[in-house]
């Protein structure tokens, strides 16, 4: 390999800001093993980024380690310093007693420090094992809706974003065998605090609502879809977004997505 | 100590050494999000976030992947822009497309010489027009080479030498 075009490429630039593929940075990676000369320009290429975010951040970050410790929860045993004896203490009794208690005093650290790992891996496990039931969970909850979408008689319904919240769009999937709406809000901004969304089924001539419930729990809901009773004859659905509880009537203002039912 | 003890030593969970590269990339990383989010506190906030999240992943990294610095760097820079996205979301704006290094360099470039306390100055006047651009794309926001040939309606050969030429004239500005 001719080293200084390699060098000369700017592939070595492209790899310290992280651009490339997979491949290209395994590439990468070898040759740095291979040779010093392209280990000693990536690091002279990390070298001058650091400096420039160095200087662009002026340097003004006041957040010590120990904040970043504390956070991370893991204490670090110190050894105890050992008092040093007197040299007029010869008697080989206080030096056996001293012997004995370095000793215990190193088991009992040793024994803290495994005690503290085992805890440490204990906390890894349990979360671990969270993220395994909550994917799990997750799993279970999108297949739910999977079935529920595909089942034949549904109807899906484009709501769009309005005034308010024109990048926001919502979807609503009504069985109308089992008088039951599916609300798909993820693409709703979260509601401030105080506030609640509100659905509403609405008949267009004369144009008149029929609350069909608030949506509670907005943020514990991760795939943000609802299921709500929907007997009406509906012709178009409305979210908007109330004070909790929901209000008797829409606050027209206050409309975050509209559509009308196709058929 | 050798980087890669260090990192091998923090990814064994040994809290000193991740002291040291704490010290080592705390100044930059802060740099880098400070460029994104703008705001002191927030940056610091979110520095925080960065090193607990490097302390939880840590097993994520490899070298064999690409370097220390890059993995913390993309711990950071998506750090800072979920921050800023979740922000512009709760405000009901759009301001994904923010240029984030090409403005915070412009706002030091008004400030007064005088008071160019970690010799910023002298980057800003070493880098060119294209150059403030490839690095805002390629280091700020993460672009793939690609990305960026394709934002700057260039051939990825250019992308490649030019960002060099910029990292060149850096370079050469860190020596003076």
């Amino acid at each position: 390999m001719d080293i200084e075009k390699y060098i000369a490429s700017g592939i070595l630039e492209l790899y310290v800001s992280g651009s490339l593929s997979e491949k290209e940075n395994q590439e990468v990676y070898h040759a740095i093993l291979k040779y010093p000369a392209v280990k000693a320009e990536v690091e002279a290429i990390e070298q001058a980024f650091m400096n420039l975010s160095e200087a662009v951040g002026n340097r003004e970050n006041n957040v010590p380690f120990s904040t970043i410790k504390n956070k991370i929860d893991a204490k670090v045993v110190e050894l105890e310093q050992i008092p040093q004896r007197n040299k007029w203490i010869a008697y080989t009794g206080w030096a056996a007693s001293v012997a004995l208690l370095v000793g215990s005093l190193w088991l009992f650290t040793e024994n803290q420090q495994l005690k503290e790992e085992i805890q440490i891996s204990n906390t890894t496990n349990t979360n671990l094992e969270d993220q395994i039931s909550k994917a799990n969970e997750s799993a279970k909850k999108m297949k739910a809706l999977n079935a529920i979408l595909r089942a034949e008689n549904i109807e899906s319904v484009a709501l769009e974003g309005q005034a308010i919240a024109p990048n926001s769009f919502a979807k609503v999937f009504w069985n109308k065998k089992d008088q039951l709406a599916y609300v798909d809000v993820a693409g709703l901004p979260a509601p401030p605090d105080g506030k609640v969304y509100q659905v509403w089924s609405l008949t267009l001539d004369p144009l008149s609502p029929t609350n069909l419930g608030v949506l509670e729990d907005f943020d514990a809901d991760e795939n943000k879809v609802f299921m709500l009773t929907n007997t009406n004859n509906s012709q178009a659905f409305g979210i908007t977004l109330e004070p909790e509880g929901g209000s008797d009537a829409p606050t027209l203002a206050q409309l975050y997505a509209l559509g009308v039912v196709k058929s | 100590m050798q980087l890669e003890h260090l990192v091998s030593k923090f990814q064994q969970k040994d809290v000193k050494s991740f002291e040291k590269l704490y010290e080592m990339y705390a100044a930059s990383m802060f740099g880098v999000i400070y460029t994104i989010v703008k705001n002191k506190e927030e940056a610091e906030e979110v520095l925080q976030d960065v090193f607990v999240k490097a302390w939880k992943n840590s097993s994520s990294y490899a070298a064999q992947k690409g370097r220390f610095f890059t993995w913390i760097l993309n711990i950071a820079r998506n750090a800072a822009i979920d921050k800023i996205r979740s922000k512009s979301y709760n405000q009901g704006k759009q301001n994904l497309d923010a240029t984030f290094f090409v403005d915070i360099i412009e706002s030091y470039d008004n400030l007064d010489t005088k008071i160019d306390v970690t010799g910023l100055n002298k980057y800003i006047k070493a880098l060119r027009e294209t150059c403030k651009n490839l690095i805002e794309l390629l280091y700020f926001k993460g672009y793939t080479q690609k990305e960026a040939s394709e934002e700057l309606k260039m051939p990825i050969g250019t992308v490649k030498t030019n960002n060099r030429k910029c990292i060149s004239e850096l370079r050469k500005s860190v020596l003076r």
